[in-house]
């Protein structure tokens, strides 16, 4: 992968202006919604909440894939990583992520083999290393890493691995926009659109969500300048009364999306109903493997039960915080017994998590 | 809070290993030396004043693109007495080895650790090989510690910084960091950064021929500008003011940090300098560290206020203002 730095979209002419142009045309009181939990941290640490109106309040989404993935699952990973001979491949985020009574790296301390991998196809490897070992990967995240990983299953089908399993813990984002306007409480008048997990689905996947919700809806990129933008183009949209479902990512972003990612998702996945933390169940909203791969189906394989319920620990309000209910300040744990370095909740955690971008950035 | 078992973020220079210094070993060991938890301990020997210091290095993979763990390992103590304001002179190196190590690979760093010593002016007199079963090491761990003099006494530490001081950094930060997370094995990126390691010992040298006015040299390795700039504004009882647009960081370490979900402020340097210095000083100084190769691309980033002390601030080059707090925990790429 070869990096080029997006300068011409952090341009901060091209920000401060679009601050201001939304200073100008803000009067009515809104609460936007970033979804995605990249952006959320995009927001702090471009400061841009410093340059809003107060006109304008910002609530981050149930967007950040570890901080939804529900409190029963992380306890199934945990579990997995104590059967003899597993090896549990995770992102690095899920490490620290607090189950009931304990986490995958607390189990790491006590010698279980657990291990940091960046990509599915690292577990994949670690697999074809250790044929007399059982390698299970933690398969978390929206449609933006799902299809890689169902990559990662279909390799193995070819490469006929038998000790390869993922634990598919993923979600989609559309089911879950719709949830949460049907959840009590929630008030938002405007979407920021995640951009990574659009680029894999295509504006189209939210056409439906808009169609029933008329609510106005701008997919975004993540600089500055494009979250700006989105912001922008949300306001206007609402101070004239048009909603609108808009790309704001067009260099990213198409309309159909990624054809054949979604492809590969499908065929190793198949929608089903799924726990959000703070949400709880979604129809059609997790993927699971299909029959056809059962056999690389970590919960097939070690009998994991369903997770069924949303179950949060005690006084953590991350099922508010995830749906924009309430902001972590208002969480009575959140700085005096929740701290990244103790956490209580995921959102304290994560890289992308509300609580953890709060500590670190917020006054 | 204390855990019952070490966890690797104990070690990973921010916050976590600063609780296990103060909730662990600084209540056994607390003397005035040791307490001050600079860089390295300056000691009075019959009317010399002198700098200590030690430090253990391990790092995956133990070659990346601009060093091995050979030369980090005496780039790192040198630049520890450095940052008292000594003259470094001595080292000392002990490996640990893990069984079956091949030889070539332990040529090639003992070869990087002279080219190093040498390029410091300092020199290694003594050391100490061990060599343990397979397994029980990664491949290899290397401790340096090293002596140097303190010509003349200068009241300088992190606890240092007054309100009105210049900051100033040699140069683009993260570049360490981010040149050995692309080699680890996984990580899928062409990328031509290299590691920064170098012996500070010359810039140092250079300022000093120019003012004695410096409050606090520092370099920030594990844990970034951002928990060195945290902690010498909590130890000084002084806020820092920052500008993003003036912290140099290369285009494409930008890059990766942004793909990764990382903030360059966190990033590892091993050859970067942070200078705390009287305003009226701050040009010269700054000029200073340009006439070295190593700090063409210098920078003043900020200043001391008086207001949220203990706290930095950074205008954000969009012109908003955000908190930069110290590293919590190793920076851990996102999904996705
Ligand atoms: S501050 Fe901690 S306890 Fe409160 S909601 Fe956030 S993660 Fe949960």
């Amino acid at each position: 992968m070869s990096v080029k730095y997006a300068e011409e979209y952090r341009d901060p002419e091209i920000s401060r202006k679009l601050a201001e142009q939304i200073r100008r045309i803000s009067r009515r009181n809104v609460r936007l919604m970033e979804v995605c939990g990249t952006h959320t941290v995009s927001i702090f640490r471009s400061g841009i909440r410093s340059l809003l109106p107060d006109t304008v309040s910002l609530l981050s989404g149930p967007g950040c894939p570890v901080c939804v993935t529900a409190q029963q699952e992380i306890d199934a990973f945990i579990s997995l990583s104590r059967i003899e001979n597993v090896i549990v491949a995770t992102f690095g985020d899920l490490l620290r992520v607090p189950g009931t009574a304990s986490s995958l790296e607390r189990e790491r301390a006590e010698g279980r083999d657990i291990r940091m991998v960046y990509s599915a196809f690292d577990a994949l490897d670690i697999a074809k290393k250790h044929p007399d070992r059982e390698v299970v990967f933690l398969g978390v995240g929206f449609e933006t890493t799902a299809p890689t990983i169902a990559a990662s299953v279909l390799s193995a089908r070819d490469m006929n691995l038998e000790n390869y399993s993922v634990f598919s813990a993923h979600k989609q984002v559309p089911p879950a926009l719709f949830a949460l306007m049907e959840t009590a409480g929630v008030q938002v008048q405007g979407f920021i659109l995640p951009g990574h997990v659009s680029v894999i689905i295509g504006t189209k996947a939210y056409i439906s969500f808009f169609e029933k919700h008329r609510i106005p809806c701008v997919i975004a990129g993540f600089e500055s300048g494009d979250i700006l933008r989105a912001l922008f183009m949300l306001i206007s949209r609402i101070e004239s009364d048009k909603p609108q479902l808009e790309n704001g990512y067009p260099r990213a972003v198409t309309f159909d999306g990624n054809e054949k990612a979604i492809k590969i998702m499908y065929e190793v996945f198949e929608p089903a109903d799924a726990v959000w933390r703070g949400l709880g169940i979604i129809a059609e909203s997790g993927l699971e493997i299909r029959e056809a791969f059962a056999r690389f189906d970590s919960k097939r394989k070690f009998g994991i039960r369903a997770c069924e319920s949303d179950v949060q620990p005690e006084g953590c309000a991350c099922g508010q915080i995830l749906t924009g209910i309430k902001t972590p300040p208002e969480c009575s744990l959140y700085k005096k017994i929740c701290t990244p370095m103790n956490p209580v909740g995921p959102c304290m955690v994560s890289t992308e998590g509300t609580c953890a971008a709060y500590y670190r950035y917020y006054e | 809070m204390k855990t019952d078992k070490i966890l690797l973020d104990h070690g990973s220079g921010g916050r976590m290993s600063h609780q296990l210094l103060i909730d662990t070993i600084l209540p056994l060991f607390d003397n005035p030396i040791l307490s001050r938890l600079n860089d390295g301990a300056t000691v009075d020997i019959q009317g010399k004043r002198l700098a200590f210091s030690t430090d253990t290095f391990t790092v995956d993979p133990i070659f990346f693109p601009g060093g091995n763990i050979g030369d980090l390992a005496v780039n790192g103590t040198v630049n520890d007495l450095a940052m008292c304001a000594a003259t470094p002179l001595y080292l000392s190196v002990g490996l640990l080895i893990e069984e079956g190590f091949p030889t070539e690979d332990l040529e090639k760093i003992l070869k990087s650790m002279k080219a190093a010593a040498d390029k410091a002016g300092v020199q290694i007199v003594t050391g100490d090989t061990k060599v343990v079963p397979k397994g029980a090491a990664d491949k290899i761990f290397i401790n340096t510690s090293g002596i140097g003099l303190i010509p003349f006494p200068l009241d300088i530490g992190s606890d240092k910084a007054q309100v009105g001081d210049k900051i100033i950094v040699s140069g683009t930060i993260g570049d360490h960091g981010i040149a050995v997370l692309t080699q680890r094995e996984g990580m899928d990126f062409d990328s031509s950064v290299k590691s920064d390691t170098v012996a500070l010992n010359h810039i140092v040298k250079k300022i000093l021929l120019r003012t004695r006015d410096i409050r606090v040299f520092r370099d920030p390795t594990r844990g970034g500008l951002g928990t060195a700039l945290n902690e010498i504004a909590e130890k000084s009882g002084i806020g820092i003011r920052i500008y993003e647009d003036k912290i140099p960081v290369k285009g494409e370490v930008a890059g990766i940090c942004e793909l990764l979900g990382f903030d360059p402020l966190y990033i590892a340097n091993e050859g970067k300098l942070l200078v705390f210095v009287k305003a009226s000083c701050a040009e010269m100084v700054l000029e200073g560290i340009k006439t070295d190769v190593f700090g063409k691309d210098a920078c003043i980033i900020g200043e001391v206020v008086s207001d949220h002390p203990g706290k930095v601030l950074m205008e954000t080059r969009i012109g908003g203002t955000r908190i930069v707090d110290m590293l919590t925990g190793e920076q851990l790429p996102r999904i996705c």
